[in-house]
């Protein structure tokens, strides 16, 4: 169904531009920086320079950062009250997904760590 | 109609530009979701190698920082091509859309030589749970972004033959939503995968 | 050519499923050519088959919803005949391969083919009519999803008629579910039927979620939905971020069984642990996906019911929402008997406790709703106030299983078994029913025979207790789920008194039928000619019934909680003859749902019996029809207001 548009002219869904000009420049930026970011980790991942127990939270910062890039600068999400409910959506999955991730490598290490794997118990 | 009198919430249905992209942003966040399904089980099964080759044995970094340049160049020109959907410009969108077609399928080329080259090492997929959760999580994304790159075809043929309708105009600008999300799966993919193993 | 297909599919040596799938076919073969004769199919064709009318497709997804409900009953009641005579080392009549295929069909059908199905068809027909919209965020994608669960239904009962189903209970776990342990088809054809149905239900619930965020009358802000579009809306979101895992969990078990990969092998270093921990990480989320939508249909009811606004409408929002975040918290109490240590246990056992909390808000409010109220005792609201008491019931025996220490005793056994069917039953089904007889006059514009109604409520009620609490007994007992006969004859007595509760729920399944065929024949003395039969609170009784295809002859504007209560306070009428008709855009037809669904059907088919021509051909019709319907430029046709006005006149007068 085609709706009226004027009746909500504020409401944003993603990835809209909200004017020509800025939008190029915005571009410009977004890849500058997620180019920079990207070499940044490939450096962290191979430099001695970090101390080596903090590289895999170096990396995880950077990524984080990167992807902090990419929902801004490409994606045009931003903190206005025209956003909100995209912000949510994005929130509940960021949630939902932290939850998968992190739950399973918690509750499989605990899992590992008292229960012998199934292909090392058929071993014995 | 005064903004700031009648809150957002209550204006009514919305448009239905706003309504397709935020039906498609729903679907990117499912997307996601499969994503985090495959990351949790890489992240579980990355150290099962049973006794056969490792992730630091088998990655070369220097192709996966070309793919991901390639990847990000590609979301780069995706989004000038958004902007040029936005003028109607059609000649410029087949000049982006063809740079984006033209670095995603060398993404998709060096992922494959990848794929095969591991497979003739015999590092396939059938090797260990590792190389499984492996093969899965970047061939479902080397997939997705297979999938992207028709999907540019057809817009393409789209915009040649039925020109810049709001229809084509929403199926465009959701595309360059899936690039852009499909870049994001990326950095997760290089991070973990490839910068991560050890 | 046909992969591996042969003559030996088809269950010749083996006289129940073989009498079983006769049945089936000749049912379907009786019903297609009762269509044929009475020339119905251009009507079906035009009317039901291609509609993205949100309202016919609501209706075909209960319809369906109903029919695999007669077909899950069954297999329900084969499984407690079976227990009520295969006692002190005799065998039954079915055999234990025969019987794992039956609880694992059961399992599988009531979840993801009744009880999914119906409540997607009550938010598909109520939430845009509520709403006050002229139909969802994507008529077509919705017809779309409705054919892909239609395809997944055809797919698990051809596994009836043609091979076999999987034995391995309803969610599959492997190792057993993996290729060495079940060569067999019946876990192929679980797993692709799943997959495609589940791409609907995704669909569906981006489409619902997006409707309900984005499709909302004039006015209607969020804290003036009805709270049946709240809890459709929890729902939802918990379908878009769930569903996903689902997915991809079959996914790696199908590269499993077919390409050999590792994911939960015993070999290799596969972990089956990681498939039982992600897909309770759906599967938890899902039972409130089912219940949510429930709750909303009970708060609906019970403020009907009452004459009174639902008590506590804000509390009752944040205790969904808090719900349907909570609901992803507490996956591991699925498992935590399988080798989590103390302290994840205590994590999750509490968390799970936690969602009594807002639970338990609910019912209050909805007692405070009842009390006071002008009640009203008609059919729905029989099945909530049944609801508030079972449910409570099955709440606590959930609360007693969420106890670690508990959970080892109770594990696996037929407690289990009695709690969960009390809160599917007692809550999803209640609630289920209570949305069908409420919305039923809106659908059809005739109610439902009221004393029939309230019969079938009382089989299922006393059916219910008299099947499952002798269950509970049992489990504390030592009796386990999903075994085939029992040594020990003291359960018998038990057993008996569980098939006889089931006995008096098919008597409720049969006044069902009986229900519906005695209300259609006497339609005209039930008719409901004011669009408002139950005296209704929300903009879904402010139309006609049954309503225009397009909703809403003049789009509504509210400016507070109940529109429909509040505008007949007012006596407010939105008077179409004083404004002037304008034309009203409604979407075309689509036939693209019901042709994807076909080669969907034709895909996993060929898949689960290895013909890969038939997959390959399969999916390109797939490819094809999106192709096609992506170049139709004319979507959309304009209704003439003399085609409203027409409606108008014709009987259904406002």
């Amino acid at each position: 169904m085609e709706q009226d548009d004027s009746a909500s002219a504020n409401d944003r869904a993603p990835g809209e531009h909200r004017d020509g000009q800025h939008s190029i420049r915005s571009y410009l930026l977004g890849f500058g920086l997620a180019g920079v970011l990207t070499l940044a980790s490939f450096w962290a991942a191979q430099t001695g320079f970090v101390y080596a127990p903090a590289v895999p939270i170096l990396l995880a910062a950077l990524a984080v950062g990167q992807m902090g890039v990419h929902l801004v600068f490409f994606l045009h999400i931003s903190s206005g009250p025209e956003d909100t409910n995209n912000i949510l959506a994005l929130a509940f999955g960021v949630f939902v997904v932290g939850l998968i991730v992190f739950g399973s490598m918690l509750i499989m290490a605990n899992l590992n760590a008292n229960m012998m794997p199934a292909g090392q118990l058929m071993q014995m | 109609m005064d903004p700031p009198a009648v809150p957002l919430s209550q204006r009514g249905p919305a448009s239905t530009d706003v309504v397709v992209r935020f039906g498609f942003w729903l679907f990117l966040l499912s997307d996601i979701v499969v994503f985090s399904a495959l990351f949790a089980a890489y992240a579980v099964l990355s150290h099962q190698t049973a006794g056969g080759p490792t992730g630091p044995q088998l990655f070369e970094r220097g192709r996966t920082l070309l793919e991901t340049g390639c990847l990000l160049t590609s979301s780069f020109t995706c989004g000038v091509m958004s902007l040029a959907v936005q003028r109607r410009s059609a000649l410029q969108v087949y000049g982006w859309a063809a740079a984006t077609f033209a670095l995603g399928c060398v993404f998709v080329g060096l992922e494959v030589s990848e794929f095969a080259g591991l497979i003739a090492a015999g590092a396939g997929p059938t090797r260990s749970a590792f190389l499984s959760a492996f093969f899965t999580l970047v061939g479902t994304h080397g997939l997705h972004v297979s999938l992207g790159l028709c999907w540019l075809l057809v817009m393409m043929a789209q915009v040649a033959t039925i020109g810049f309708r709001p229809m084509v105009m929403r199926r465009l600008l959701c595309f360059s939503l899936f690039w852009h999300a499909l870049d994001i799966v990326w950095i997760g993919v290089f991070t973990i995968v490839y910068l991560g193993a050890r | 050519m046909f992969g591996k297909l042969t003559w030996i599919a088809i269950p010749f040596d083996q006289p129940i499923p073989l009498a079983a799938s006769l049945l089936v076919v000749v049912a379907i073969a009786t019903i297609a050519g009762l269509v044929t004769w009475r020339g119905w199919w251009p009507y079906l064709w035009r009317e039901w088959i291609t509609s993205v009318d949100h309202k016919r497709i609501g209706v075909m997804y209960v319809v369906l919803a109903l029919v695999m409900l007669l077909r899950g009953f069954i297999d329900a009641i084969m499984m407690r005949t079976q227990l009520a005579f295969a006692a002190a080392g005799a065998q039954g009549y079915l055999t234990p391969d025969h019987y794992d295929q039956i609880f694992s069909a059961h399992g599988t059908i009531m979840i993801f083919f009744v009880a999914m199905t119906f409540m997607v068809g009550l938010m598909n027909f109520a939430v845009p009519l509520q709403l006050g919209v002229r139909d969802v965020a994507f008529p077509v994608l919705n017809s779309v999803s409705f054919w892909l669960t239609a395809a997944g239904v055809l797919l698990v009962n051809l596994s009836l008629v043609v091979g076999e189903f999987a034995k391995t209970g309803w969610l599959a776990y492997p190792p057993l579910s993996e290729l060495a342990y079940s060569p067999g088809v019946g876990v192929d054809y679980y797993l692709w039927a799943l997959q495609i149905s589940g791409v609907g239900t995704l669909l569906s619930g981006i489409n619902l979620t997006t409707t309900i965020l984005k499709l909302r009358a004039k006015g209607m802000g969020y804290m003036r939905m009805p709270i049946f579009c709240w809890t459709a809306l929890a729902s939802n979101l918990l379908i878009i971020a769930a569903f996903p895992i689902l997915t991809a969990t079959f996914a790696m078990l199908l590269v499993d069984r077919y390409l050999g990969f590792h994911f939960f092998t015993n070999e290799l270093g596969g972990n089956a642990m990681m498939y039982i921990n992600l897909i309770w990480a759906w599967g938890h989320p899902e039972v409130y996906i089912l219940i949510l939508p429930a709750f909303g249909v009970f708060s609906e009811v019970i403020a009907t019911f009452s004459e009174k606004p639902l008590f506590g409408y804000r509390s009752m929002v944040i205790a969904t929402m808090a719900i349907c975040m909570l609901s992803f918290m507490v996956w591991l109490h699925h498992f935590f008997t399988m080798g989590a240590g103390a302290d994840v246990n205590a994590f999750f056992g509490i968390m799970t406790m936690i969602i009594a909390v807002p639970t338990g808000v609910k019912i209050f409010n909805w007692l405070f709703t009842l009390y006071g109220g002008n009640i009203r005792f008609e059919a729905p609201l029989y099945w909530a106030l049944g609801f508030i008491v079972t449910f409570v019931i099955g709440g606590m025996t959930g609360v007693l299983l969420a106890i670690p220490p508990v959970d080892f005793v109770t594990h696996n056994s037929l407690f289990l078994v009695a709690h969960f069917h009390n809160v599917i039953i007692g809550g999803v089904l209640f609630g289920a029913f209570a949305g069908y007889t409420f919305w039923f006059p809106k659908a059809f514009g005739f109610s439902l025979h009221e004393g029939l109604g309230k019969a079938i409520f009382w089989c299922w009620l006393i059916g219910f207790y008299l099947a499952f609490m002798p269950l509970y007994v049992l489990g504390l007992m030592g009796a386990t789920r999903r075994m085939q006969h029992y040594a020990e004859a003291g359960w018998q007595p038990l057993m008996i008194a569980a098939l006889v509760g089931a006995v008096v729920i098919a008597v409720g399944v049969l006044l069902t039928i009986v229900q519906l065929v005695v209300s259609v024949r006497g339609r005209d003395q039930r008719r409901d000619v004011s669009g408002d039969p139950w005296n209704g609170r929300t903009l879904e009784w402010s139309t006609p019934s049954p309503p225009p295809p397009w909703n809403f002859t003049i789009a509504p504007t509210v400016d507070g909680l109940d529109a429909n209560w509040a505008a007949k306070q007012q006596a407010l009428s939105q008077d179409r003859d004083k404004a002037e008709l304008e034309p009203i855009l409604m979407p075309k037809n689509s036939p693209i749902g019901v042709i994807v669904a076909f080669f969907a059907v034709a895909t996993g088919f060929a898949l689960v019996w290895h013909i890969w021509w038939m997959a390959i051909v399969g999916l390109i019709g797939i490819l094809t029809a999106c192709l096609a319907r992506a170049w139709q430029v004319s979507t959309d046709e304009e209704i003439p207001p003399e085609t409203i006005e027409a409606f108008h006149q014709s009987g259904y007068q406002q």
